[in-house]
């Protein structure tokens, strides 16, 4: 039960992807086969962002001091000369457990849009398999095919 | 086949089940992907070498600049198959099933709201994609919020209205543009005697720029480009989709 609670979100992650891919499988219908394409995608993008999870952590966006320190105009402490620009400023400490892993998110980000991109293609040759055969059914389909040759 | 697939989902699932007692706790900071050098670096050094805020921008459009052009590729051949499998003369097929006059008479309350809200959905876009540096945005998400815009005229005005506003040419033509300016600022690197997408030498041709400015302004190049093939192609696949490859008539 221990195990259990303390990997909870790996054992949601596993049941989404085991609905879509039995969906994937053992569904006839076209359309039902893309509905678990679609859930197997989602489980993918939730575990991969359950592994960008850092507890304490904020999101991987920096405060605007910590990329470009403010200098006051009376500081001289740092002897720049005439060189007064963003740089002049010391860039503060920024410890990396203060802020998430970005990787996921930047994968994930791609995934989904990605992700649209092909279940609208596999949605058109759908379309025009229903065009084609006036049926979604696997089974019509492979009669049809069956009984045409 | 059911039987087949239950026993391969079961066996499958105990297998991943089994392997999720090795996987790190929720949230652990010290677990690989969390702790890696990689991910630290990231976290560090980005400001130093782009001085770019948001680091998932960074990495999207600079380190992992090969896998977001690709990417885009996959957006735009997503598009042009669709319609290649789907588009036909607008007078193929069946005729149209639902009478049209019934539908020429458009909602008024609907198409205000459209109106109205429109405008407001595409500034903000163009603010997600310009805003990518400093807060959550981007190219993706700005071109997608571009696209909706002209699903939702679509939706509300008829697929008509919007194919006057973007027409089937010209959002092939902007989807391959886009393409072309990602890939072009990377050809240009190359032009000038560093990597393909190694952005700092840049610097040479953008004006008043050091290398690492040069890598922050082709960041918002490239996540243009991004943006200009999204907004496209969402577009696309709606009017291919919701007309039958017909480009006419629409839900």
């Amino acid at each position: 039960m221990e195990a259990f609670i303390a990997n909870f979100n790996y054992w949601i992650y596993i049941i989404l992807m085991m609905i879509g891919l039995f969906a994937m499988i053992a569904k006839k219908n076209l359309i039902k086969k893309l509905v678990g394409m679609s859930i197997f995608q989602t489980a993918i993008i939730l575990f991969y962002v359950s592994i960008g999870v850092k507890q304490g952590a904020t999101i991987p966006i920096l405060p605007e001091e910590a990329v470009h320190p403010k200098t006051t105009a009376g500081e001289t402490s740092h002897h720049n000369g005439e060189d007064g620009d963003a740089h002049a400023g010391e860039l503060p400490e920024i410890d990396a457990q203060d802020y998430t892993n970005p990787i996921p998110h930047v994968l994930m980000l791609t995934a989904i849009v990605v992700g649209v991109g092909t279940l609208g293609l596999a949605l058109a040759i759908a379309q025009r398999v229903h065009y084609h055969y006036g049926t979604l059914e696997e089974t019509e389909i492979l009669k049809q095919i069956q009984s045409g040759q | 086949m059911k039987l087949f697939a239950l026993i391969t989902v079961i066996i499958t699932g105990a297998l991943l089940l089994y392997a999720s007692k090795d996987f790190p706790a929720w949230g652990d900071p010290l677990s690989p992907a969390n702790n890696s050098e990689l991910s630290r670096h990231y976290i560090t050094e980005t400001r130093v070498e782009t001085e770019v805020p948001n680091i998932v921008t960074a990495v999207l459009a600079d380190y992992r600049g090969y896998d977001t052009m690709f990417e885009t590729v996959v957006i735009f051949v997503a598009g042009l198959g669709i319609l290649a499998v789907l588009r036909q003369s607008p007078s193929a097929g069946e005729p149209l099933p639902v009478p049209r006059d019934r539908f020429q008479e458009r909602d008024m309350i609907t198409i205000m709201t459209c109106r109205l809200t429109v405008p407001l959905i595409q500034l903000f876009a163009l603010y997600v994609l310009a805003h990518g540096h400093y807060s959550p945005g981007g190219g993706f998400q700005g071109g997608v919020m571009f696209g909706a815009s002209f699903i939702l005229i679509a939706l509300t005005g008829g697929l008509s209205e919007a194919l006057k506003r973007l027409s089937e040419q010209r959002a092939i033509f902007l989807a391959a543009l886009g393409v072309l300016i990602y890939a072009g600022t990377g050809l240009l690197c190359m032009f000038l005697g560093k990597n393909f997408l190694d952005y700092h030498i840049l610097s040479q041709w953008l004006p008043d720029t050091t290398a690492v400015k040069a890598r922050y302004h082709a960041m918002l190049i490239v996540e243009i480009g991004v943006a200009f093939t999204v907004t496209a192609i969402m577009f696309t696949i709606y009017a291919t989709l919701s007309s039958k490859g017909r480009m006419r008539g629409g839900l």
